[in-house]
């Protein structure tokens, strides 16, 4: 339930300002790849991370899951290094790699013992320039997309849910189509159309190269400079600037799939973080989300759950960093015998109220306790502090960014929060999507709790 | 790693990495009687601490399935005069973390906080009530049965669970680990608060306490915690042995309808306890055949090769008795039979034939180069800290770890499957069958 929060908090979290932790370091090669090491000699191990710029956001109407799709077919061989062969040389390192896509960019990582770092930068550096997308090779990865899509998507009711409501929230953003691509692009994609996206994007200018772990920067530079650096920059496509027109008035949607309990989702369109310094709103909505779902005795739970019984399951969540815009998101399945129509009236209350008499300091304090704290476990992981570096690169707002992040949001004030709250989380500014539940064989048992018949 | 405060143990292994430290365990047992095991390590200001109890689901009946993870659930809900809101609002106020783990053998609270004086003994006097003075309140109990039970009808419609399910009563039939860990709808419902305590009191006492630390305090401040958490448990001792597995059991093949577009597919049998003397052989063989990543034959024949599946494994459940060895996978319903007897005639072949030695090499290339990873942080550490003490393993297992994987021959692999993994005699169940095979609706 607030593992979600943690999350943001946690993407907030990334670098401290105590003394003790080693530095960040970072230098641009002339071909433009941005190289940031992270220093941790805990262990001897360490994680490389390339980053491109380039999610599902840069896709086109048509070819949507094309940036997942390459991501895949990056595994399927250079000239140097045949199908397959990438996995098994790490794993022959004794290394641990995957790789993933975002609305917002892409990213390939190894896990390895810190000795084996110059053969994981060998081969990250190899695919970057020389990737040979096959029909073949094509042909079967293209297939094992469609399994993950009927996997994460279409048997899974919750994520359909969120797969429909950010096609109705967004009406001209491309964060109206799903990462993973609609299925028919899946099924009219081709080789083409995954060479076209290559050539456009994997370019070391645009990139960043992330190295955290037992290294020293100095060498993680000459490395760098050894494998990546011959890469020759190129031209980028053109990026499109996309905005979202104002919302003006409320939409609401129903979305049938298998289940037996109803689900409710309540997005709210919502600023992210463009400059550190000067904004504050992003800042204060992180802090409503905790004071709202924060720990097992902020808000929702304690309100909706705990006191009243009318949610099993409830919660809040924003994101203030990403490259195109965000959402402050409730969502919570009601308890058995009350309706999504009395969840949604009691989320609304406990907006009402925050807006009406605003949070106290002991709540302030308490979300901003779990930040100082957060900020001290995240030191235990390595992959962690990398990806952070890595995300916050390629958002554009730079991991030089976070210590100022982080004051920012220790100086976010009661007032603040009951601000945002009362500018954002309007009705105009809102989309709403209910499951409901279908039988998973002949007989509707449940009609009664299903969800349209509640919906206003 | 850690060599300023941790024994180094050298091991020479092949030329992929050179010497290793591992953490050095301090053991002893508490005046309570709980078994106690501690790293200490400064590095990070932060604490991280688990304690376990024999007391996971399969110490529950049929008939109150899911009392023990309601046990287990409840302990945070209502300690020793702390309503469950006060609890989680002073951890939430210095930054605590309270969390659980819970499987068929075990059941367990961690807690991570900041080492600093204040911080660390307001999080360990809240933990240290939560254990020890758990007050199970009625009007909480009635409200977390409500919940239980929704989210388990829910459970009963996705495919995976079903499976899952499915798949345990085939292969465990009457023996306890065939219990859902969650329980079921009836079980939970038939729960009365004096279960609840009974259960407790049988199954949370100080002698059958594990307790691991992980992080920076001294040796004198982790004995003192130890003794805090559980000097006060119930005074009974260890839960009674779990019964043997059958290990013998008939091929069976289960075909249930779900309209979802994917068929999920679990093929299995009983496999290896966790102090089985072939644990290693199993594991390294394992890996070769479903575990290794992209870089398993199950994974290159199913998804490589053919793009049958996204996610394709295998892997065994070592339990105190043995857990499920276990392939599964999904695939649309079109390609169910082509992608189940795919993963037979892989089992079969890796059974009859073993791997190759080139095989094994990759497998403890692999293994034995990618040791320091499992070792990495503090939480990984704290996690073998619990499995060590719960499971009895030697407090040199992860000194001994490669040296282990190292000895294993393609023999003891081939040998090993064959006398734990029989083909013929599998359970089969398909969740989301294709249309006209399956048997109806569940």
């Amino acid at each position: 339930m607030h593992s979600r929060l943690l999350k943001y908090l946690l993407a907030l979290a990334l670098i401290s300002v105590a003394p003790v932790q080693a530095e960040v370091f970072e230098k641009t090669l002339s071909n433009g790849l941005k190289v940031v090491v992270k220093e941790d000699h805990r262990a001897p191990v360490v994680v490389q991370q390339v980053w491109y710029r380039a999610g599902s956001m840069d896709e086109r109407t048509g070819t949507t899951g094309v940036a997942h799709v390459l991501e895949h077919m990056m595994f399927k061989g250079t000239k140097a290094v045949p199908a397959g062969e990438f996995s098994r040389r790490i794993a022959a390192a004794g290394g641990r790699e995957n790789a993933f896509t975002s609305s917002d960019y892409t990213a390939y990582f190894q896990q390895l013992h810190k000795s084996r770092l110059p053969l994981a930068m060998q081969l990250e550096s190899d695919r970057m320039r020389n990737l040979q997308l096959s029909d073949k090779e094509f042909g079967k990865e293209i297939k094992v997309v469609m399994e993950e899509r009927r996997m994460r998507t279409d048997d899974e009711p919750h994520s359909l849910l969120y797969e429909k409501l950010m096609a109705a929230a967004y009406q001209e953003h491309p964060y109206q189509h799903p990462v993973i691509g609609w299925m028919n692009d899946l099924l009219t994609l081709s080789a083409a159309d995954a060479r076209a996206w290559y050539a456009s994007w994997y370019a070391p200018n645009n990139a960043t190269l992330v190295v955290a772990g037992d290294v020293k920067a100095d060498e993680v530079f000459k490395l760098a400079q050894k494998y990546y650096g011959p890469i020759p920059a190129h031209k980028l496509s053109a990026r499109k600037e996309f905005s979202e027109p104002p919302q003006v008035g409320i939409k609401r949607m129903v979305v049938k799939a298998p289940a037996e309990l109803p689900y409710l989702v309540m997005a709210y369109h919502a600023p992210v973080l463009r400059d550190p310094e000067k904004d504050w709103k992003p800042y204060a909505l992180e802090v409503l989300a905790g004071i709202l779902d924060g720990n097992e005795s902020a808000r929702l739970n304690k309100v909706l759950v705990r006191e009243q019984l009318l949610a099993s399951e409830v919660g809040a969540g924003y994101d203030s960093t990403a490259r195109g815009p965000s959402m402050f998101v409730l969502d919570g399945t009601p308890s058995e015998g009350r309706s999504v129509a009395d969840l949604e009236a009691g989320l609304r209350a406990q907006i009402s109220q925050l807006v009406k008499d605003g949070v106290s300091e002991d709540e302030l304090k308490r979300v901003k306790a779990q930040v100082t704290a957060s900020e001290v476990y995240k030191r235990d992981s390595v992959f962690y502090q990398a990806m952070q570096i890595g995300q916050l690169e390629s958002i554009g707002l730079g991991s030089k960014a976070i210590p100022l992040m982080l004051q920012k949001l220790q100086a976010v004030t009661a007032q603040q929060v009951q601000d945002v709250a009362r500018e954002f989380l309007q009705d105009d500014n809102l989309s709403i999507a209910v499951l409901d539940p279908q039988p998973i064989s002949g007989e509707h048992k449940h009609a009664s709790h299903g969800a349209s018949s509640h919906v206003r | 790693m850690y060599a300023k405060f941790f024994a180094i143990a050298v091991l020479f292994v092949c030329s992929a990495t050179s010497a290793l430290a591992t953490p050095h365990i301090q053991h002893w047992q508490a005046a309570s009687g709980a078994r106690v095991y501690f790293v200490e390590d400064h590095d990070i200001p932060m604490l991280d601490v688990a304690v376990d109890f024999s007391a996971g689901s399969a110490f529950d009946t049929a008939e109150k399935s899911g009392l023990a993870g309601l046990t287990h659930g409840l302990l945070s809900l209502g300690a020793d005069g702390l309503s469950e809101d006060d609890i989680s609002r002073k951890l939430a106020d210095i930054g605590a973390q309270m969390g659980g783990h819970f499987d068929n053998d075990r059941a367990g609270l961690t807690l991570r906080t900041l080492s600093s004086t204040a911080e660390r003994e307001q999080a360990l006097d809240i933990l240290a009530r939560v254990l020890q003075s758990p007050q199970f309140p009625e009007s909480v109990l009635a409200r977390e049965k409500v919940r239980l039970v929704s989210a388990l009808k829910e459970a009963e419609t996705k495919p995976e669970n079903i499976a899952d399910k499915a798949f345990d009563k085939a292969v465990f039939g009457s023996h306890p680990y065939s219990l859902p860990t969650s329980g079921d709808v009836d079980g939970v419902t038939d729960s009365l608060r004096a279960d609840v305590v009974t259960f407790y009191n049988t199954h949370y006492g100080a002698k059958g306490a594990v307790v691991a630390i992980m992080g920076d305090v001294t040796h004198a401040e982790a004995e003192a915690i130890a003794q805090q958490l559980t000097e006060q448990l119930p005074p009974g001792g260890a839960s009674a042995a779990i019964p043997p597995v059958e290990m013998q059991i008939k091929a069976s093949e289960q075909r249930i309808a779900h309209p979802a577009t994917q068929s999920h597919i679990l093929i299995g049998a009983p496999g290896v306890a966790r102090n089985d003397p072939d644990y290693f052989p199993l594991y390294v063989g394992n890996y070769i055949l479903g575990g290794g990543g992209f870089v398993s034959r199950l994974m290159e024949e199913v998804r490589e090769k053919r793009g049958l599946a996204y996610s394709v494994y295998s892997y065994f459940v070592p339990m105190q008795q043995p857990g499920a060895f276990q392939i599964g996978l999904q695939t649309k319903k079109s390609q169910a039979d082509e992608a189940l007897q795919l993963a037979r005639s892989t089992l079969r072949e890796f059974i009859a034939r073993g791997p190759s030695e080139k095989d094994l090499k990759a497998a403890k290339d692999n293994i034995i180069g990618g040791f320091p990873l499992r070792i990495d942080s503090n939480k990984k550490i704290l996690d073998y800290l619990g499995v060590i003490g719960f499971y009895n393993l030697p407090l040199t297992y992860l000194d001994d770890f490669v040296g282990k994987i190292d000895k294993v021959t393609v023999a003891q692999v081939r040998d090993a499957f064959q006398r734990h993994i029989n083909p013929d005699a599998m359970v089969t169940v398909v969740v989301g069958a294709p249309e006209e095979k399956a048997e109806g609706g569940k």
